[in-house]
């Protein structure tokens, strides 16, 4: 809580803007001792920009920032961190390849008459490690040989080894579990007693609400307001970032639950006993045209495993699939799409969008491919394709031969998704399809999931947002650990039921 | 900020094919300018005879290397091993054509020791075999291509010495000399070996699906794969027909010095190559890529070494230029560089901020 | 030497190479009479220590996640530089020693100026400095110039005998403190510590305030150095400076670095580990050499295969770690996975 009125860190103004583009513009921003402070905006807000002005990664054309008494320009992050202002990234950005204690140390090395002091560096390492962060571990191993959490942890502990008096948390918990989320809270929280201005940004609203001690909002390059979290609830926390869409997704009448009528159906896609040992256990799954199939469960539960596995992309050792009756085993991508199965992956960047090819050829790429080589699909064809799919899916660009590079990441979705419904699936699989996307987009393509289920399409939906999971799916599974538990139908599919499941698990009920 | 990418001129300023024919016609200029005789044609034995006849001829090895390479880099990879599989092809072609004096009737003749195309067969298959090797290492073993084709590229020359038995084998069979030195419709024979290479390879990638698979591969494979594209397929084809193109190089090779050293056979073929192909703005990160401009980042290269001969300058300066020539090209390739030099002349690429989640 | 703290598995590689070159010494042990003695070992040093000086440049280079292939050609500009200097211009070797280091230094400064500021690729940026280096080698003199100047003579024919007969030469000597100061450079220093960084995550580095930039300016400066430093070790050898000399070389230093256990994706890699990838090819030499029939470009083909085999062992190795969970991303669920894939006995739970 704030003991003085004046604030640590003052950014009033700060203006930045792109070749057609601007970032922000007259953005204030204040941040007192021992609070946190969330940062909240849809992408495009110009939260990751005000960052990247603070910690000197880019220079503001207008405004100033004042860190205590005085003011300051941020040259680079490493002027930025000798300022007292360290950074946690969302990609832990360490190196692997040194020890926790060099990660930790690096730059600022103990040295013995001249050289490194290695078992000095050790000490100071584990000591830090655990009286800050509450983490006992052997500091002079691999920071690889570590979970992302104690990764993040060695982060942390490295922003706070030189005084630092602010800490910027950049989307910290998108990697982690829920326990893993709670020691990160608490530490937060000592951080927070010990006087630290900690600045914390994230799409969790939930998070935020836990955490937070106020909420500035960013939304179109500008200043919404700051707010403190107790007087905002959350609804209007979400009107004043996006405005009225969310109301619309709010009055969106929930999806029914499988019926009995359709299990007597024969299922386009039924999986039986699937699964590979080391990485997923075998499970069974069936999936009928006109039918959303949720996947739920934590981080780390299987979940894109599951899907990866289904498409091809992960061989099984067991079992087998049979698509619209036919008994047949799938060891490829190529194979899945002939099978009439499409997949968004949940790294558009790495797995999804080919970035310097233009959106036409990512559309059609995958039609291209199942046409074979020599039945190129003329450019005139592309274009048509291509247009006639930016125009259904609504995909916000200037022309078919954009880069997709250039598209934000909603629009590089629906390309992702256009490539798909060329192909005129019957199976689709999204694997978190609305991450990164801005509340907008993500109503978009929830209803567009809806109604591609009423054409006929069977869907595989896996998002880790139990609340969309709950409103698009007729059937909700539930994995833990690699294991598919349940199967949640009817009054069963609500939050309660869910994380019941994975909390305690259902030993009896596998499959 | 100057917008200049959607006037017609800035489109054709930010095609990339645009600077390569730029520093071509530069060259040409200094040597119509200080040159003279430069673009002399005359017809001497029934066929074209000139400076600018002598460069499209000698520039046909590199161009050819540099067709199959491009495609190589378009995929994300490279092949510095062409120069010993141009040694390999020569060696084997020397090795079976050679030539036995043999007595016909009254007259002396040189025969070959196997058929010439069979000869010819050969020397194309063993680099094809070659190019199997880099490309199972690189699409199988997923090894990093420099260290994939650098084994060939230490070994190979062993294995060209292996073919000859440490000898320089001479060839004597005549008909053979018409692949390096001979003409056709006054135009020397290579060029046409070039044509057809080229032709052959714009057709497969851009009137088939192959160009948009090497291209998609390059930039990001595994989407690829998840679009149903096989990359370790096409990535080894592509080595494969990149070091058939070296084969096919190491035949006129064979045929201008009417012999095969295992040893210096394609020396430094590899840097040319590769130059040819940054010349003709295909990025060595791979993605999209540029056939013509490779044909004329090679005749680049080739007119920069005889215009240097020409103007009277020691050859030693050549090494000395091309290497000024790869630090241009690389700053020009250089983002920052053009940042900082052409500022607002740059032509935008894009109105976003791209990637960043702003 | 208080050695840093490390778990057995990063050393691995290290103890590879060290195996293999005991093997191949052994081999050629039992092949060869007289080839188990000391002096035939330490004879490997002799010979070597040209390219074992520059093959820890390359090291350093290749940690950082780049490569340098002007070494062979900035080695032999020096040995040209210096043979022109004392023979043709009559310069004191006192003279001439400084401006040869210096010649290989501006040449790495340059190139590494321009691979940070112009975010170059050093593969090419480096082959135009072969090429540079190689051309005004050439524009010196086309031949080579013998080098007649006493002092060096003297240099090249001295024998420092050890306490047990045997004997070096300076050359050694030089290789020798070259490897004590890189050891030093690569463990003790923040400098050194900063090139791992770069090679195990260049981003990283620079968002952790690393001073990036300055750092690979620095290595690549340092390669050119240490090729000046074998070139004028090479001239104490070869007593000529010639356009020639060390052809090929940077792959035979690249050979020494890889086999050493130098990963060439970057951010591994110890001295002690080129010195023996070194001594390898030297062994690799004797052993042909003592063979006498056999040509000498079989070992060309030799070290392409070794180099094949310790790739491909370098790349199983690597993937293998990718699998068995050295912190994969996103599964915070490591530990979960543990307790599925530990009660199916398929890892051991004691393995992190």
């Amino acid at each position: 809580m704030q003991t003085t009125t004046r604030p640590l860190l003052s950014m009033s103004g700060i203006s930045k803007s792109f070749p057609g583009v601007n970032a922000l513009t007259g953005v204030n921003f204040r941040l007192f001792a021992g609070e946190v402070h969330a940062l909240m905006g849809e992408n495009g807000a110009g939260k990751s920009t005000l960052i990247k002005v603070l910690t000197g990664v880019y220079r503001p054309e207008k405004g100033e920032i004042v860190l205590g008494e005085a003011q300051i320009w941020p040259e680079s992050p490493q002027h930025a961190q000798s300022l007292g202002i360290s950074t946690v990234y969302q990609e832990v950005n360490l190196c692997p390849n040194l020890t926790v204690a060099e990660n930790i140390l690096i730059g600022r090395e103990p040295m013995h008459r001249g050289a490194i002091d290695w078992k000095e560096m050790k000490n100071r390492a584990e000591t830090l490690m655990f009286e800050k962060l509450n983490v006992d571990l052997d500091a002079s191993r691999l920071l690889s040989s570590y979970s992302i959490a104690i990764q993040q942890m060695v982060a942390i502990a490295r922003a706070l080894y030189g005084s630092s008096r602010i800490l910027i948390l950049d989307e910290p918990t998108s990697s982690l579990d829920e326990t893993e989320v709670d020691q990160l809270f608490s530490v937060i929280k000592r951080l927070k007693q010990e006087g630290l201005g900690i600045l914390f940004v994230t799409h969790f609203l939930d998070q935020t609400y836990r955490i937070s001690d106020r909420i500035t909002v960013l939304r179109n390059g500008e200043l919404v307001g700051e707010f403190p979290t107790a007087t905002l609830p959350k609804l209007e926390l979400i009107s004043k970032m996006i405005g009225k869409e969310y109301v619309e997704l709010e009055s969106m009448p929930r999806t029914s639950s499988r019926t009995d009528a359709t299990d007597q159906r024969v299922p386009y896609l039924h999986i039986e006993g699937y699964g590979r040992r080391g990485y997923l256990a075998p499970f069974n799954l069936s999936l009928h045209d006109h039918e959303v199939i949720g996947l739920a469960g934590l981080l780390g539960s299987g979940r894109t495993e599951m899907a990866k596995m289904i498409f091809g992309i992960e061989r099984s050792d067991t079992g087998q699939c049979s698509i619209d009756g036919r008994k047949m085993r799938i060891g490829s991508p190529k194979e899945a799409i002939d099978a009439g199965i499409g997949f968004c992956p949940e790294d558009r960047k790495a797995e999804g969008i080919i970035e310097e090819l233009t959106v036409r050829e990512n559309i059609i790429l995958a039609l291209q491919a199942q046409n074979g080589t020599f039945r190129f699909l003329s450019r005139k064809k592309q274009s048509k394709i291509a247009d006639e799919y930016i125009q259904l899916l609504n995909i916000s660009t200037p022309s078919a031969d954009q880069p997709i590079g250039n598209l934000s990441g909603g629009n590089q979705q629906k390309v992702i998704l256009a490539r798909w419904l060329v192909m005129n699936p019957k199976v689709l699989i999204l694997d978190e399809p609305t991450r990164g996307i801005d509340v907008g987009a993500k109503a978009e393509i929830q209803k567009l999931i809806l109604k591609l289920c009423s054409e006929g399409l069977a869907i595989l939906f896996v998002s880790s947002e139990l609340d969309e999971v709950l409103r698009v799916s007729n059937l909700i599974a539930v994995l833990r650990d690699r294991v598919k538990i349940r199967e949640l139908t009817g009054t069963d599919m609500n939050e309660q039921v869910i994380l019941q499941a994975i909390a305690h698990g259902d030993e009896n009920a596998r499959q | 900020m100057q917008d200049s990418n959607t006037g017609r001129l800035g489109r054709i300023t930010a095609s990339k094919m645009f600077w390569p024919f730029v520093v071509l016609g530069l060259i040409l200029l200094f040597n119509l300018i200080f040159t003279k005789g430069f673009f002399n044609l005359d017809i001497r034995d029934g066929h074209l005879f000139g400076t600018t006849i002598d460069i499209l001829n000698r520039s046909a090895q590199i161009m050819i290397i540099a067709i199959g390479l491009t495609l190589v880099i378009a995929t994300h990879g490279i092949d510095i091993s062409v120069g010993s599989v141009v040694a390999i092809s020569a060696a084997m072609a020397a090795l079976l054509i050679g030539g036995k004096l043999v007595l016909r009737g009254d007259v002396q003749e040189y025969v070959t020791l196997v058929p010439m195309p069979v000869a010819i067969l050969a020397a194309v298959g063993v680099a094809g075999l070659a190019g199997g090797w880099n490309g199972l290492l690189v699409s199988r073993l997923k090894i990093q291509p420099i260290v994939a084709t650098l084994i060939l590229m230490v070994a190979g020359r062993g294995v060209a010495q292996l073919i000859t038995s440490g000898q320089i084998i001479t060839i004597y069979y005549k008909p053979f000399f018409f692949l390096g030195n001979g003409f056709l419709f006054g135009l020397p024979f290579t060029v046409y070996i070039v044509a057809v290479v080229l032709a052959f390879t714009v057709f497969m990638t851009r009137r088939t699906a192959l160009g948009l698979y090497i291209e998609s591969i390059g930039v990001n494979p595994t989407a690829s794969r998840y679009s149903g594209i096989k990359p370790e397929r096409i990535i080894f084809w592509v080595y494969v027909f990149g070091s058939i193109c070296a084969g096919i190089a190491g035949l006129i090779v064979a045929s201008n010095v009417k012999s095969a050293d295992g040893n210096n056979a394609g020396d430094l073929f590899e840097l040319d190559a590769i130059l040819a192909v940054v010349l003709g703005g295909t990025s060595l990160n791979g993605g999209k890529f540029y056939l013509g401009g490779s044909v004329i980042g090679a005749l680049i290269i080739q007119s920069l070494t005889t215009t240097i001969y020409a103007q009277g300058v020691p050859p030693e300066i050549t090494l000395v230029v091309k290497a000024l020539v790869v630090f241009a090209v690389t700053m020009l390739q250089s983002e920052s560089f053009r940042k900082m030099v052409f500022g607002r002349f740059m032509p935008v690429a894009s109105a976003t901020p791209q990637k960043e989640s702003v | 030497m208080k050695m840093p703290v490390r778990l057995n598995r990063k050393f691995l590689p290290l103890t590879v190479t060290i195996l293999l070159f005991l093997i191949m010494y052994g081999a050629g042990s039992m092949l060869y009479t007289g080839f188990f003695s000391l002096q035939v070992f330490l004879y490997l040093l002799v010979d070597n220590a040209f390219l074992g000086i520059t093959a820890i440049g390359m090291t350093f280079v290749i940690i950082s996640g780049g490569i340098d292939l002007s070494v062979g050609s900035v080695m032999a500009l020096t040995t040209m530089i210096s043979a022109a200097l004392l023979e043709k211009a009559n310069m004191s070797p006192a003279l001439v020693i400084p401006i040869a280091l210096l010649s290989g230094s501006t040449l790495g400064f340059l190139m590494g100026s321009m691979i940070h500021f112009f975010k170059a690729q050093p593969f090419i940026v480096t082959l135009g400095g072969m090429f540079l280096a190689r051309g005004l080698c050439y524009i010196i003199s086309i031949d080579s110039i013998s080098i007649k100047n006493t002092t060096y003579e003297a240099i090249s024919q001295a024998r420092i005998h050890l306490p047990t007969g045997q004997f070096i030469s300076v050359n050694v000597l030089i290789y020798l403190l070259v490897i004590a100061g890189a050891i030093y450079l690569a463990h003790y220093t923040r400098f050194g510590r900063t090139i791992y960084a770069i090679g195990g995550s260049e981003q990283s580095a620079v968002l952790m305030g690393l001073p990036v930039g300055r750092t690979k300016i620095l290595i690549y400066t340092m390669s050119g150095f240490l090729s000046s430093l074998a070139g004028i070790v090479m001239t104490f050898y070869m007593l000529s400076g010639y356009g020639l000399h060390a052809k090929g070389m940077e792959m035979d230093a690249i050979f020494s670095a890889v086999v050493g256990g130098t990963l060439l994706t970057g951010g591994v890699g110890y001295v002690a580990g080129t010195v023996f990838g070194t001594l390898i090819y030297g062994t690799i030499q004797s052993i042909i050499t003592f063979q006498g029939t056999l040509s000498s470009w079989w070992t060309r083909i030799v070290i392409g295969l070794l180099i094949f085999v310790f790739i491909l062992l370098q790349s199983i190795f690597s993937s293998r770690q990718k699998k068995f969970g050295s912190g994969d991303t996103r599964s915070g669920g490591r530990k979960m996975v543990k307790t599925v894939l530990a009660s199916a006995q398929i890892i051991d739970p004691e393995k992190k």
